[in-house]
């Protein structure tokens, strides 16, 4: 008999005139190794930066450490940091997830039936992130002060992503199946951003090296450059690489694109490549 | 022992440790891959003075290469890891990023319970692209895109290095000429069929096989006296009266099995042409059993087949 996931539900016994913060990132199957399900549920959280008791704020079932279910459809309470610094396992979330999700993730999985809000995946190291529904803005950012995003990783965005996807990303792959805000790529260092949707204005904006992959036009700003249409059989790698996916990136076959390099204002290598035909 | 009519000698086969990789080479379509692989692999017949021995090891369907595209694996041995690296690092610059549409990737990748360095591939190449070259870090493997004139030249960053086997090897003794060139060829397009050996000589045959040493002190190796025939009176001889030519093929590969495996196809594909084919003999050329520590027993060999 296979053994039931830890699930964290939330309770509906918080106020509901105050949104309420909680901060999540002690719920991580790391985080809860060798604990008892009594144990788990005197761990503290902070809520609103006030120390609480994980069962003043979830129900919490089952003994399969290596994987958390959190059912979450209170509107009024925002679970923040889902996954931070996770090593190992796998969480699932059902329900709107808050920010930071997944930040500094070190390993294993997180798959989000729902939203996310703002900084999802930021400083991520690596690891897979699956959001099923939209993602907010600095989707694999950095912190504030931080000098670079995500390290490594791979996110997949079902729907659509906000404002400065990428943000100072230094390695990874992000796939959005959707559209995405202004500055999508802004300071990316390197890695790849895939989107198959519209993405905003100023895309690219200050990137120093990396691929965003477009599947429809955009328009570029000044110092992003064409450099024309090719055909580039590095193209069949990468889609290869997207295969193990469960997206429509994994059947994309087209090396024809037209490639963009930039941001020419800060010596970038960067490119652009929108798929022609 | 005698097959079909064929002798084959009580003798063994003396092979040396090596370090060997593999590259996989894909173009356009299969004529510029091979032009791309004949480049790498031309002048890399023996390491006596070629500083490696490579050659084709097979033609890969699309579906067996990293980008999807047509092309060939080829073998490089030699008798160090550091002329190895040097060697392929002079030969991917020179005859792949130049050769149009090509592309090169590992053929051996680091893997649990093999023995692998895994050393420069096109590594050091990326520097032609004079900064504009980018890299992609696609499965946990590290590719560079060079911009060329032609488009992109894309290579792997790194391959596989084995330890290897060289200089297996049997001999054909035949009544002409014509005979043992054509028993050798039957013999190379059989051996052709082992994956992880070449036949690094051209067309996989040797007439010019060599003995330890020389009569001139700053030779170290001079022709094999004992099988030319045209000396037979001159010198201790290997040959009889009826033998007028030898024809040698020489075996590289990784493992012992592997070349056996060669040697076991090769000797029966000739064995198969029966006494009409002018071959007489098969034997083997050794130094005594005192330079190289794998032995190749042809008896032995042979009695292992099935």
């Amino acid at each position: 008999m296979s053994m039931q996931p830890i699930t964290f539900t939330t309770r509906k016994c918080l106020s509901k005139t105050v949104k309420s913060l909680v901060d999540c990132r002690g719920l991580t199957p790391d985080a809860l190794q060798d604990l008892s399900i009594d144990a788990i549920k005197n761990c503290t959280l902070l809520l609103n930066n006030t120390r609480v008791k994980v069962a003043d704020v979830f129900d919490v079932t089952g003994e399969d450490l290596q994987h958390i279910v959190f059912n979450h459809h209170e509107s009024h309470i925002q679970l923040d940091c889902v996954g931070a610094w996770m090593r190992v396992g796998k969480i699932t979330f059902y329900g709107d997830a808050g920010d930071y999700c997944g930040l500094n993730m070190i390993s294993g999985e997180i798959v989000v039936h729902g939203n996310t809000q703002d900084l999802t995946a930021c400083n991520m190291v690596n690891g897979f992130i699956t959001i099923r529904g939209n993602a907010g803005d600095f989707v694999g950012g950095g912190l504030d002060g931080e000098r670079k995003g995500m390290k490594n990783g791979t996110i997949l965005i079902k729907g659509n992503a906000g404002a400065r996807v990428g943000d100072q990303m230094r390695r990874g792959l992000i796939l959005i199946e959707g559209n995405t805000g202004d500055y999508c790529g802004s300071r990316m260092i390197a890695g790849t951003i895939g989107v198959l949707g519209n993405v905003g204005k100023y895309t690219g904006f200050n990137m120093r090296r990396g691929t965003i992959l477009l599947q429809k036009p955009f328009t570029p700003h000044p110092t992003i450059q064409d450099c024309g249409a090719h055909t580039l059989p590095f193209l069949s790698l990468l889609y290869t690489s997207f295969s193990k996916f469960d997206t429509p990136f994994s059947i994309l076959h087209n090396q024809r694109v037209r490639r963009y390099i930039g941001d020419l204002s800060h010596n970038g290598n960067g490119e652009i490549l929108q798929m022609l035909g | 022992m005698i097959i079909n009519t064929i002798h084959i000698d009580d003798t063994f086969a003396e092979a040396f440790n090596m370090r060997g990789t593999r590259v996989i080479i894909t173009a356009q379509n299969l004529t510029w891959a091979y032009h791309a692989a004949n480049a790498m692999t031309g002048f890399a017949t023996s390491v006596i003075g070629c500083g490696v021995e490579a050659g084709i090891e097979c033609e890969l369907s699309a579906s067996e290469t990293p980008d999807g595209r047509i092309g060939v694996s080829i073998l490089m041995f030699a008798m160090g890891s550091k002329v190895l690296m040097q060697q392929l690092e002079t030969r991917m610059g020179q005859c792949i990023l130049t050769c149009p549409t090509a592309a090169a990737f590992a053929g051996i990748e680091a893997k649990d319970g093999l023995e692998v360095e895994m050393i420069s591939l096109g590594k050091h190449l990326r520097f032609f692209g004079d900064g504009f070259q980018t890299s992609k870090l696609l499965n946990g493997k590290r590719y560079w895109r060079i911009p060329v004139m032609d488009g992109e030249f894309l290579t792997q960053e790194t391959t596989g290095m084995v330890r290897g086997i060289g200089g297996g090897n049997f001999l054909i003794l035949a009544t002409s000429q014509p005979a043992a060139l054509q028993a050798a060829e039957v013999a190379v397009a059989a051996m052709r069929q082992v994956r992880n050996t070449i036949m690094p000589f051209p067309g996989g045959v040797v007439r010019s096989g060599s003995k330890v040493g020389s009569r001139y002190p700053k030779m170290f190796a001079s022709t094999n006296d004992a099988f030319c025939p045209t000396l037979k009176g001159a010198t201790k001889t290997a040959l009889s009266d009826d033998i007028e030519s030898v024809m040698e093929i020489v075996i590289d590969g990784f493992t012992f099995e592997d070349i056996a495996q060669s040697m076991r196809v090769g000797i029966q594909a000739i064995c198969d042409l029966g006494s009409d084919s002018g071959v007489k003999r098969i034997s083997a050329g050794n130094y005594g059993g005192k330079l190289g520590p794998h032995h190749f027993n042809l008896h032995s060999i042979m009695q292992a087949q099935g």
